[in-house]
């Protein structure tokens, strides 16, 4: 019998999907690697054609229509992703996706806001992203990075984080979910530990903002950043969030057009936040992506997504782990990412002949080296899910790891 | 060229993997490492003047890795180390005889790539 989910049509969710009407050989295409990178609907597709078609111009620059215009939708989709994360619209900051918005606010915080001597927790769960801009700023700017290792559950301990933090902990940065085990952490309980230290939170939200709610008033978060490309909008399109009495006494990392308010040969006046964090010609038809890919979020809703990707991955789990030789790993409840190994079969290899079938998953270190090595592997295979997959997808998955089985013995 | 890279010569050097192990006396040695992947080759090779007199390899990985230095070492052993640093894609290609995916490229020239290094080193 057919499974159905029960929160979404995801067969009519699918028919919004392009992409999904072609053929991989002559295989329907199973999309299983979302936490890479999502596909995009119709809607969102036609919002960038509708903008260069009707709207292109400049924001913030020309006083004629086609820029107020472009410059209208550019602002209303900084106040739509404001809504959508709970937050105002001058904490948004526009970037290029949750690297560079890591990025970004590290070298503001260290240029301006943490001092030698002061110390930085992050997580081996990390993605490289969220890891090695602190690693190399610390050793840079004399400051100490302390690890807060996982459980072998996969799971990060509250009370270590009791023990690690001190005084001198300044920030603390961690992932919601992570991309490789799927754990989820508790921002929450996590932000009230680093505000009762005078500490600050950062969120890496690449792998939670797309398929969860969050209010990042109501978790108390100072610092989130996502991608768009992984909720549905194109590439090259991120947020920063900061709060705002965060960013009124930061400096900005990056400088030159439409980040100033004055420039004389001897000093320049910073542009109000968020314009003073945004230099150069942004990535404006990605910000009207982001809008498109926020409605269609809506209009499905987000607690159904959530809901519909904690059913798969419960699942997967179920499924996968009757295989013999297959380990999977991180916690029993997990989000919709499920990361395992197959005997000595390599990921790659795993990836390679699934593909033969039109099903595409991750395989690799996952730009998570500190990881790996705590789990004591090179990589893993990994499927993650979105609203467009079904419980025959993951039947289909499993069904062929045993043919992967068969190719290998 | 067959469409599917898993093909029984393939499977055969990977999972008896030809010329594998650690040799008491060689006069070269070098390892490298694919980051993306994980393959791991290390090459030792015993020369005599010119010519490849024995070379055997360690390593893990792919399946695509591992026999490329499978195939790639029983072939060239009695070569000159002249014709060996001119070899490129097209040759192990042929040696193969799959065709390989862009992405899965780095894997099939890993052995390569370690044997020419360690002629140049």
């Amino acid at each position: 019998m057919k499974l159905m989910s029960k929160y979404l049509d995801v067969e009519k969710i699918k028919e919004d999907f392009p992409i999904f009407q072609r053929k991989i050989g002559n295989n329907q295409l199973i999309y299983l690697d979302s936490a890479s990178t999502s596909h995009k609907p119709i809607s969102v597709l036609d919002s960038i054609s509708n903008f260069y078609k009707l709207h292109n111009s400049n924001v913030h620059r020309g006083i004629y229509t086609l820029s107020e215009e472009a410059t209208t939708l550019y602002e209303e989709s900084r106040l739509k992703v404001a809504n959508f994360i709970g937050a105002n619209d001058n904490e948004i900051i526009f970037t290029h996706g949750t690297t560079e918005s890591i990025n970004m606010v590290a070298k503001s915080l260290f240029s301006s806001y943490l001092k030698k001597g002061d110390e930085i927790i992050t997580t081996n769960l990390e993605h490289h992203s969220n890891f090695v801009p602190w690693q190399y700023l610390s050793k840079k700017y004399g400051l100490k990075l302390i690890i807060w290792e996982i459980s072998k559950e996969g799971n990060l301990d509250l009370g270590k984080l009791e023990n690690l933090i001190t005084d001198k902990t300044k920030l603390i940065a961690v992932t919601h979910i992570s991309n490789v085990l799927g754990t989820i952490n508790p921002i929450d309980k996590i932000a009230k530990i680093a505000h009762k230290n005078n500490s600050l939170i950062l969120i890496d939200g690449a792998q939670s903002v797309p398929h969860t709610q969050i209010n990042v008033k109501e978790l108390n978060i100072d610092i989130l950043a996502f991608s768009g490309h992984k909720m549905l909008a194109t590439t090259g399109i991120g947020v920063l969030y900061v709060k705002k009495d965060i960013l009124d006494k930061i400096d900005p990392s990056s400088f030159g057009g439409g980040m100033i308010s004055q420039v004389t040969q001897e000093d320049s006046m910073w542009a109000p936040i968020p314009w003073k964090f945004e230099a150069g010609t942004p990535n404006i038809e990605g910000a009207i992506s982001i809008s498109a890919a926020i409605d269609y979020l809506n209009k499905v809703g987000l607690n159904n997504i959530h809901n519909h990707e904690m059913q798969l991955s419960k699942y997967a789990s179920d499924l996968l782990v009757k295989i013999p030789g297959l380990q999977l790993y991180g916690p029993n409840i997990k989000s919709g990412i499920i990361s395992f190994n197959l005997g000595k079969i390599h990921p790659h290899d795993i990836s390679t002949v699934l593909d033969t079938q039109g099903i595409a998953v991750r395989g690799g270190h996952h730009c998570c080296m500190p990881l790996m090595k705590s789990l004591c592997i090179n990589g893993t295979t990994r499927a993650s899910f979105y609203l467009y997959n079904t419980f025959e997808d993951i039947e289909y998955l499993s069904k062929f790891l045993l043919k992967v089985k068969e190719v290998f013995k | 060229m067959d469409s599917n890279i898993y093909v029984e010569n393939i499977l055969d050097h990977y999972h008896n993997p030809r010329n594998f192990g650690k040799p008491e006396k060689f006069d070269i040695y070098r390892n490298e490492f694919n980051p993306l992947c994980g393959d791991k080759i290390s090459v030792f090779i015993k020369l005599n003047k010119n010519i490849i007199e024995d070379i055997k390899f360690t390593g893990n990985g792919c399946a695509i890795s591992q026999a490329a230095a499978s195939i790639l070492t029983e072939h060239i052993k009695g070569k000159d180390i002249e014709e060996i640093k001119q070899y490129g894609e097209h040759q192990i290609m042929e040696l193969l005889g799959i065709k390989i995916s862009h992405l899965r490229l780095k894997c099939a020239l890993l052995s390569i790539k370690t044997i020419q290094n360690a002629l140049n080193q």
